[in-house]
């Protein structure tokens, strides 16, 4: 398949991931070249095969209905590259 | 004698029980090594403080007589493992200056048992890479070169600066992680041993996430008694991991009988690629050779999907990594670059945050789940996921282990493959397969390259049956002799 | 898309210039569930907080951070099921919907999208007129509520506190059965009833524990359903009601000028009564939907559910239709009653062992009366149930008329006390000895001759007579002997 730059524009919107002009006509190719080779995939035949839930079967674990954790906003905050009273801070947020 | 780093875990084990040193000169010794082999960087953060002060809790716990498996030894942490208290990049330009305020349950498991911590070690970035030359924090160099030459190699990836630390003992023993193949082939690439272990035996908590459910941390150190110490300390139950599985560690060491006679051991005739070099091949023959002479039984067998896992994999660990470097967005931790609104914020940090393969794998993750796609690539890798792991099922019927070679080739050099992504993800085409089923695997260095440069083999065994992989792999290391390590070039 | 799952009724239309249109509504609830700590983490869930204060490193995402799941909210989730009549799936997936927000830390909202919790299930609605309308339900499903962002603290940036971030939320998804705003208030009305009833969420929404995206379309009569616009978290039942009326009318002003609806999410303003586009979420989505890697399916068995549903209380529907058995309460009353789950209890406090009827009258009328004028419910009006029942017991014993309750009442709500102490201390005691009435009686007829001669003519005008006698008698006199009395006397009938 043919990954064409506005696709990649627009994943990469979706990501979050700014993308250059120059990026972009990189990653054209290398994703094409990923994506033909993963067409490989389309020889096998999958009706009826369950995908993959858990990795081992097991029950899922489960907490009791207890408060142990938090009451750290100072440690929760340490690491913000822009905090103030304990808030995360970013640009303005318009709804 | 040897100089303290030198030695193994065992050995430094006995030499501690028996005073012949005490910790803290073992991490003296090992922090000069560290110092002196700057060039191969393989530390992101050096720890020595950390490390002398641990020592001397150490010696006194000995001295108390209350040593635990691992008191004393100085070990390298892969910088993907949450630290409490000491930046944690996963190698990673988002991370800038990430001081992690609680601890991974696997390197507190170690600290429990009396390890000490050295530093902590370079790696590809957020574990993507095969050769860690995706590093924020440069390459890697492997401290192996081929016989008459000085071309640096890459020390493979992602567990890199784990493998070359301990290829060139600065420490006997370092954690790593396993997505694809991330502790087995760097260990194979520098001459070392590696494990990874079933999915669920490791704690996840505190290893910042690449692929969550193809992610096992394990071992990777010089011989295979010590992976099974190593091992032995990093496992167990954790309430804080929803998939870290309820049952008993077994006394991974005590598997090491020595004694294989009447094991079947499988040879996946899938494994047998087109245009596999004659080295490899003459080293899996001569693996089944060790295997016959020591009276196991070879059974040859089929995994019809093998050839699938690989772009199944290249789905689906791209596809979980998409949604679990979500939260690399510049407000929490990390790095920021300034935006206009919220949204050029997210785009510019992530931009420069990122480097070029985890952009890659960002952009390949969210491609196959956007709307559309999902059930044309996601659905149906994890449906050969299934198929994969049932062929291993129909394979463990009959045979104990299944015997392969851990990698195509030895390592290359660096910048060799970089231009080449898919190139460079068929790397990992041995290893795999195992992670897509949840099994645990283990690489052991068998032998050298026409070019004298390691190459490794690898047991795959069953669900949670690790001690038949350490008491196989212990013959193969008996058999193999290996004996080599690399010159001292870097020092 | 949706079966039809209910018949139009044409009192419901709405007439535009072209003719008539009716509207279609469905909601999707969001409640908290009501529980100790957070849906994956063990951090408060407590409404309030200091900034970041109720957040652990696993609700602000930290790197290497997991998800563990709370089993009371899960018990939470399928008790909530089961209060709704509700298929509940012994197998359900937690998904992750990925997208980016500043209140959003790990980049995607652990929900539960291809496979929930909980499937179809049905709320019924009782109308002011009498009528019962189904409600369907289509899924309830377990999901983590964001951080809340603070926009008014600085002019060009935003202040995020995660102390929400993670919080367990029961989203309920309605099929689009309600078609007027009045059935969409009740059905929120109703449905905090049952959440409340069973316990599983507070319902408290100026505390936004309950909120509301709704999807309104309009169409003409017998048309397939239009274009729909969805109203984000309206958050008090007025507020549904109010921005369903205007979107209805902004729906139809467009169409009747001869516009297309715009699928669009929209937001309501409570200052304005409009609703408006949201601009942040104008941009296509793709949440990427796929099973949380990190979670395991979440699987119980029927003997679970079982055991849950042994331990339901009795739930709205059910206790209106025993009232209505039990105590003759009309479908109104009764509905009225057991809406708020105290109001309904202290109802039966009052009312068992007693007569039906008279506390039927006292609780719907004079309770019901002072808990209005003091805007609170039935039993923090200030009269305990035993008050009232004691009260009760005085009018049906004779000790009291029914009028003299009524001072009594007043008192109670005024001063408190109990109500036999107070008809002793005050001498309200009613007169039933048949002689003072009598005497009384004879009073009257001597003193106003003229008005006997009237009443033989005009029977109506005993009326006139007996209140004289209650007058005398400062009210005590029993009425029913007083009426027995005079008639014999007055030689009526």
């Amino acid at each position: 398949m043919s990954f064409d730059s506005a696709t990649v524009q627009k994943t990469a919107r979706l990501a979050r991931i700014a993308v250059t002009d120059d990026e972009a006509s990189r990653l054209e190719g290398e994703l094409s070249k990923i994506f033909d080779w993963a067409e490989m995939l389309n020889e096998v035949d999958v009706e009826g095969v369950e995908p993959m839930t858990s990795v081992m079967p097991m029950d899922l674990k489960k907490r009791q209905d207890e408060v142990t954790d938090g009451g750290y906003a100072e440690k929760v905050t340490a690491n913000a590259p822009e905090s103030e009273d304990h808030f995360f801070v970013v640009p303005k947020v318009v709804e | 004698m040897s100089k303290l780093s030198d030695l193994t875990i065992a050995e430094m084990r006995d030499g501690l029980a028996a005073k012949s040193f005490s910790a803290s000169e073992l991490a003296t010794d090992s922090i000069s090594a560290v110092e002196a082999a700057r060039d191969l960087n393989a530390f992101v953060t050096e720890t020595p403080e950390k490390a002398l002060e641990m020592a001397k809790a150490s010696d006194a716990r000995l001295a108390k007589g209350d040593a635990g498996s691992l008191e004393g030894i100085p070990l390298g942490i892969k910088d993907l493992f949450c630290t409490e208290g000491v930046l944690t990049t996963a190698s990673s330009h988002i991370l800038d200056g990430y001081i992690p305020p609680y601890e991974s349950t696997v390197t507190a498991n170690l600290w429990r048992d009396g390890a000490v911590m050295l530093g902590k070690l370079n790696c590809d970035e957020f574990a993507m890479g095969s050769s860690n030359e995706t590093s924020y924090y440069g390459n890697v160099i492997n401290p192996w070169r081929r016989d008459g030459s000085n071309t640096p190699l890459v020390p493979g990836g992602s567990s890199g600066g784990s493998s070359a630390a301990v290829a060139a003992r600065l420490c006997p023993g370092a954690t790593a992680t396993d997505t694809g193949g991330s502790i087995r082939q760097p260990a194979a690439f520098t001459g070392t041993v590696g494990i990874k272990p079933t999915y669920g035996r490791c704690s996840r908590w505190g290893i910042a996430a690449f692929a969550s459910s193809l992610d096992q941390a394990g071992p990777i150190t010089r011989t295979v008694r010590d992976a099974a110490i190593m091992l032995g300390s990093m496992s167990g139950h954790d309430e804080k991991d929803s998939t870290s599985v309820d049952i008993a560690v077994p006394n991974f060491e005590a598997a090491l009988t020595g004694d294989i006679r009447g094991m079947k051991i499988g040879i996946p005739k899938e494994y047998r690629i087109d245009g596999m070099s004659s080295e490899i091949e003459a080293l899996w023959q001569q693996g089944i050779d060790w295997m016959k002479a020591a009276g196991a039984e070879i059974v040859d067998i089929s995994l019809p999907h093998t050839k699938y896992a690989l772009p199944a994999y290249y789905i689906v660990a791209p596809a979980e990594a998409s949604s679990n470097l979500a939260r690399y967005d510049g407000v929490k931790y990390g790095l920021r670059e300034q935006g206009k609104d919220i949204t050029d914020l997210y785009e510019k940090t992530r931009s420069a945050g990122f480097g070029a393969e985890v952009k890659r794998r960002v952009l390949i993750g969210t491609y196959v789940l956007s709307a559309g796609y999902y059930d044309a690539y996601y659905l149906k890798a994890q449906k050969v996921r299934t198929l994969i792991k049932r062929d291993f099922e129909r394979a463990f019927e009959t045979v104990d282990t299944i015997l392969t070679p851990a990698t195509p080739t030895a390592a290359f050099g660096i910048a060799e493959k970089s231009d080449d992504p898919l190139a460079m993800y068929l790397n990992d085409i041995f290893t795999v397969t195992v992670n897509m089923a949840g099994l645990p695997a283990i690489t052991i260095p068998a032998g050298l390259s026409g070019e004298g440069t390691p190459l490794g083999l690898q047991l795959i065994g069953k669900a949670f049956d690790e001690v038949t992989l350490f008491r196989v792999g212990g013959v193969v290391e008996d058999a193999a002799g290996f004996e080599a390590k690399p010159d001292n070039w870097w020092a | 898309m949706y079966a039809e799952a209910r018949d139009t009724d044409p009192a419901k239309y709405i007439s535009g210039a072209t003719g008539d249109w009716e509207l279609v509504i469905g909601l999707e609830v969001h409640a908290q569930i009501s529980s100790k700590s957070k849906l994956f983490s063990g951090a408060s869930a407590a409404y309030g907080g200091e900034p970041n204060d109720h957040v652990s490193i696993v609700d602000v995402a930290m790197p290497g951070m997991l998800p563990v799941i709370n089993q009371f909210c899960v018990r939470q989730a399928v008790k909530t099921g089961l209060g709704l009549k509700a298929q509940i799936n012994l197998r359900s997936v937690f998904d992750r919907k990925n997208y980016f927000y500043p209140d959003l830390p790990q980049g995607y909202q652990i929900s539960q999208f291809k496979n929930p919790i909980v499937g179809e299930g049905k709320v019924q609605l009782d109308m002011k007129d009498g009528t019962r309308v189904e409600i369907g339900i289509e899924r309830l499903h377990m999901e983590q509520d964001a951080g809340k962002s603070v926009h008014d603290q600085h002019p060009s940036k935003s202040y995020v506190d995660l102390n929400r971030s993670g919080v367990a939320l029961m989203e309920i998804v309605s099929l689009p059965d309600m078609r007027s705003s009045e059935e969409a208030r009740t059905y929120v009305t109703k449905l905090r009833s049952i959440l409340r009833y069973l316990g599983t969420c507070d319902g408290n929404m100026d505390e936004g524990s309950m909120r509301a995206d709704v999807n309104v379309s309009v169409r003409k009569p017998g048309d397939p359903f239009g274009t729909r616009c969805e109203i984000k978290n309206v958050n008090s039942i007025r507020h549904v009601g109010q921005a369903i009326e205007y979107e209805a009318r902004r729906q139809i002003d467009i169409l009747e000028d001869g516009g297309k609806i715009e699928q669009q999410t929209r937001l309501f303003d409570p200052k304005t009564g409009e609703t408006r586009t949201m601009r942040s979420k104008e941009e296509a989505h793709d949440y990427r939907y796929f099973p949380d890697p990190d979670l395991l399916p979440l699987e119980f068995t029927q003997s679970w559910v079982d055991e849950i549903a042994a331990e339901l209380p009795e739930l709205p529907d059910e206790k209106r239709a025993r009232f209505m058995a039990d105590y003759g309460l009309s479908p109104y009353d009764a509905g009225v009653l057991v809406a708020d789950r105290k109001s309904a209890t202290y109802f039966e406090q009052v009312a068992s062992g007693r007569s039906a009827k008279l506390a039927v009258n006292w609780v719907m009328g004079d309770l019901s009366a002072a808990a209005n004028d003091k805007n609170v419910s039935l039993d923090q009006v200030g009269v305990s149930p035993e008050q009232l029942g004691g009260m009760i017991d005085l009018i049906d014993d004779d000790t009291i008329s029914g009028k003299i309750a009524k001072d009594v009442f007043e008192i109670l709500l005024a001063e408190g006390g109990d109500p036999k102490e107070i008809v002793e201390s005050r001498g309200l005691k009613q007169v039933t000895d048949t002689g003072a009435i009598e005497a009384a009686i004879d009073e009257v007829i001597a003193a106003n001759p003229d008005k006997v001669a009237e009443v033989v003519e005009k029977p109506k005008m005993a009326g006139w007579f007996v209140g004289q006698v209650m007058k005398a008698t400062g009210g005590k006199a029993n009425p029913q002997a007083v009426n027995d009395i005079l008639k014999a006397k007055l030689g009526l009938e």
